[in-house]
């Protein structure tokens, strides 16, 4: 019959799609659709949310900029009694000549101009009495600055997470200076922190061989120089302490000139090291150095920890180095991969963990399904009895309405959450109210005594606007969710509003037609409802 | 099969003034509760640590609590989950653990050696107090827009002044914005949202818009009030739970109008409360029906869908019961409060089209 072949055709098409969505999570590989994601809640696995700490880049550009001007000052005879901070964003500049202060305050502006240009630092304020200029940095760059180190944090942990091997991380910024991390199916979480974590600023520093080091650690570490720790305990004995390191502050080099970095086994001690190859200006510097520094000790320091202090022995060309330390093959592996990945412009913090086991994941799981069933089974033979033959077609509507949610989530990629089971749960619940609305108006409708196929259309039709508006209601609170919800209880919004919408379509363009094909076809002569 | 025969007639009008006071003894134990009790955060919202633990075989809670004394988390609470048996326990404390490298790893040692039990760790939850803060003004924020939006729609849609509830919206958005620029928390904007909001549906004789957004504070309060009674704690499901409840109470209310407004229409001499008891008496099977298969699922899910769900589903057990009590007793009765209007089917010819 004409009338109702355009809503069988539609019919047709919805359950042909939600089928071909739907299958490849049951039967992977089939054709190549996507799976149904489940929710780090159900699968295991770790969600981080780490903090830039976007801060110490600034205070290091600042950094920077003080060794520079020394150097500058030096060059161009400015006399100085120290360059200090002040404030987070700015430098203090001491000067020492009261006769050439105009002048010097002149040429400092020059250098800052030249060599820094007016969008990066000027001076703030000049005070004569003290002697003292005020650098700071601009506002705009400083902003930069931070953009530039959030974003360039992402990559390195994009690197890092892609050369670790898990399955379909998901790491995306979060705000301003928020990076989130999710790794479905981990472990090794303690690894995995680590490898995410590390700043792994790689440093090459000469030693201070000039002053003394027990003087140092009695408090007095000579200017320019630091006092620096070995990574592990000190192997000579005394066991339990840290070797320290008197170490001077400049940095030769740093790691960011690295070309590769791969885990090796020494012949000698059969133990493993990381071996690191210098790009051609690294190369380049390290031959520089080395050859400047002979019989003197270079640190190779990472975070702040000194790994080997070797002495130089001659000028070492082609820019190769190795890293020892008392690795295990596991450390050696993870420190090559973030050396190759390249450092943390700063530092980061987790500031948010969600850890779940893969045993709890099953077991949510579990729970989900079991609820999920034995809700449908009462819901369901709670219709059929309640509206008999009508109830039947209800029950339909309310299984199509599930695979047409699961199509859904297949379709937007969605994620399936343990809110997300709740959120379908929930939805079988109301999604046969719009059913149930149909079915009491056809049953007022028969009590003032019309036929039965006039019951169906007013009943239909009535029913019809307040289906729309009630589930509309459902649908502004869940989008509202969706767009201020956090993981989980997104997915519990994408779920509730396919199945509000899937509901609309089972019930009054499913329903219909098959009410429709049962007795306007005639196949059935009374109403069934 | 029929719950409600046909043609029942009961007078729920008459009843609502015992039903008012009902309500108001609900709200009133409940925010009874809050106050005494105080407002119980969740770590979504307070910041903290929560740690699920299964041991191996039965432990005592004391051994918990000094397997954690190494890690140093301070308000360190246990509690114990699931069946006796499944020997599983919920640990929460206030301050967020750095659970850096290798937290778990020694947690579960230390926890191992204290109650002589092989411990499983099988999940950590940290955040921040930072974190903490912002999901609780993204939560506040999503029930202040929500409220908005359907503040909208249902003037709107129930006096077909899509104008007027542009102003209304833009009036509520405004007077907010404005003191927000004051530095004030939250909480005190979405009360000054709610209290323009109901001003000015009250000024202009918004008498649908009225009873949907009172029936809906009542159950949001009492499902509140009820959570703080039972010693739940808010948290991000719960804020789920309470926006879906939102929906889920206007979706009764509007059946219950678009029916009055059609009796309105048939039977033109009725007086108001007549009309009243006539619709929601012809809607009350549906509303019944309804109400018990969505309230069947979440009591499912309360039972056997585990902790993580079980907040989430107290609140929508609570919430569903009362949306249906208040969609018989609280929203229809409302529309009497406008009594200049309410002597005849005569009102309301605007609504009527």
């Amino acid at each position: 019959m004409k009338y109702f072949s355009w809503r069988a055709a539609l019919i047709g098409l919805v359950l042909i799609v939600s089928v071909i969505y739907v299958i490849p999570t049951f039967k992977p590989g089939l054709w190549p659709y996507k799976k149904i994601n489940l929710g780090l809640d159900l699968q295991g696995g770790m969600h981080l949310v780490l903090e830039v700490q976007t801060e110490k880049a600034v205070e290091s550009t600042l950094e920077r900029i003080r060794n520079e001007l020394r150097d500058l000052f030096r060059k161009e005879q400015v006399r100085h009694q120290g360059i200090e901070h002040s404030g987070k964003t700015g430098l203090l500049i001491q000067l020492a000549d009261s006769e050439n202060f105009q002048k010097d305050v002149e040429k400092i502006d020059d250098l800052l101009e030249t060599n820094f240009g007016s969008d990066e630092i000027v001076s703030d304020s000049i005070d004569s009495a003290t002697k003292t200029v005020k650098l700071v940095l601009k506002d705009k760059w400083v902003q930069d600055i931070q953009k530039q180190t959030v974003e360039q944090a992402l990559e390195t942990i994009r690197n890092r997470i892609d050369q670790f091997g898990v399955n379909e991380p998901d790491i995306r910024l979060q705000g301003e200076r928020r990076i989130q991390v999710q790794l479905p199916g981990i472990k090794d979480t303690a690894r995995a922190k680590e490898l995410i974590g590390k700043t792994a600023l790689l440093e090459f520093k000469m030693l201070d061989e000039e002053h003394d080091l027990g003087a140092a650690l009695n408090g007095e570490v000579p200017p320019g120089s630091v006092v620096l720790y070995s990574a592990d305990e000190a192997k000579d004995g005394q066991t339990g302490k840290k070797q320290p390191y008197l170490v001077k502050q400049k940095t030769e080099m740093t790691g960011a000139s690295l070309s590769d970095a791969r885990v090796q086994i020494d012949s000698q001690f059969n133990e493993p090291y990381v071996a690191i190859d210098f790009d051609r200006k690294g190369a380049r510097d390290f031959e520089r150095v080395t050859g400047e520094n002979i019989k003197k000790r270079m640190a190779i320091v990472l975070d702040n920890k000194v790994y080997s202090a070797p002495v130089i022995q001659e000028k070492i060309p082609g820019g190769s180095a190795r890293i020892t330390g008392s690795f295990n093959a596991q450390e050696a592996r993870d420190l090559a991969i973030v050396l190759r990945a390249g450092s943390l412009p700063a530092p980061v913090e987790i500031i948010e963990e969600r850890t779940v086991g893969p045993s709890l994941g099953r077991d949510s799981i579990h729970k989900g399904l079991l609820s999920l069933i034995v809700s449908s089974l009462l819901v369901l033979v709670f219709i059929a009895i309640y509206y008999k033959v009508s109830g039947l077609v209800a029950d339909l509507a309310l299984v199509l309405n599930i695979l047409m949610i699961a199509a859904g989530l297949a379709m937007f990629g969605g994620t399936l959450s343990m809110p997300g089971i709740a959120g379908i749960i929930l939805t079988i619940g109301m999604a046969v109210d719009n059913n149930i609305l149909i079915y009491e108006r056809i049953r007022e409708e028969m009590r003032l005594g019309k036929t039965p196929l006039a019951c169906i259309d007013a009943g239909f039709d009535r029913a019809s606007i307040t289906i729309f508006d009630a589930n509309l209601t459902t649908l502004i609170a869940a989008l509202v969710l969706f767009q201020f919800g956090t993981g989980p209880i997104k997915g519990f919004a994408v779920t509730l509003s396919l199945g509000v919408t899937a509901s609309m379509f089972t019930a009054l363009i499913m329903s219909r037609a098959v009410i429709d094909y049962l007795y306007a076809t005639n196949r059935m002569k009374t109403l069934s409802v | 099969m029929e719950i409600i025969k046909s043609g029942t007639r009961i007078d729920f009008v008459g009843l609502r003034y015992f039903a008012f006071g009902f309500s108001c003894l609900l709200i009133l134990a409940g925010i009874f509760s809050l106050i005494i009790k105080g407002p119980k955060f969740g770590i979504d919202f307070a910041g903290g640590t929560l740690i699920q633990i299964k041991a191996a075989q039965s432990v005592t809670i004391d051994a918990i609590k000094k397997g954690f004394e190494k890690v140093n988390l301070e308000g360190t609470a246990v509690q114990q989950i699931g069946s006796a048996s499944d020997n599983e326990y919920l640990i929460r404390a206030k301050t967020p653990a750095d659970t850096g490298k290798d937290f778990s790893e020694a947690l579960q040692a230390d926890l191992a050696a204290a109650t002589g039990a092989k411990v499983d760790v099988q999940r950590v939850e940290m955040v921040g107090p930072q974190v903490g803060k912002d999901l609780r003004s993204k939560a506040l924020y999503a029930l202040f827009y929500s409220l908005v939006f359907i503040a909208i729609y249902i003037s709107g849609r129930f006096e077909q002044k899509w104008g007027t509830s542009g102003i209304l919206a833009a009036l509520i958005t405004g007077s907010v914005y404005m003191v927000s620029l004051f530095n004030v928390s939250i909480p005190f904007l979405i009360l000054l949202a709610l209290v323009v909001t109901l001003l000015m549906f009250w000024q202009l004789r918004l008498k649908y818009a009225m009873g949907a957004i009172v029936s809906l504070i009542h159950d949001v309060t009492i499902t509140i009030g009820a959570l703080s009674l039972f010693n739940y704690e808010f948290t991000l499901s719960i804020v789920a739970a309470l926006l879906t409840l939102i929906g889920f109470s206007l979706n009764d209310t509007i059946v219950v109008f678009d029916r009055i407004r059609e009796n309105i229409k048939k039977y033109p001499r009725l007086p108001m409360n007549e009309i009243i008891n006539r619709s929601v008496n012809e809607t009350l099977s549906r509303t019944i029906l309804t109400n018990l298969t969505a309230w069947t699922t979440v009591v499912c899910l309360f039972f056997l869908g585990g902790e993580i769900t079980r907040d989430f589903a107290f609140s929508m057990v609570v919430g569903v019961f009362i949306g249906t009590y208040s969609t018989i007793y609280m929203a229809s009765p409302i529309l009497l409060m406008f009594k200049d209007e309410g002597g005849g089917g005569q009102v309301a010819p605007a609504a009527a089209r």
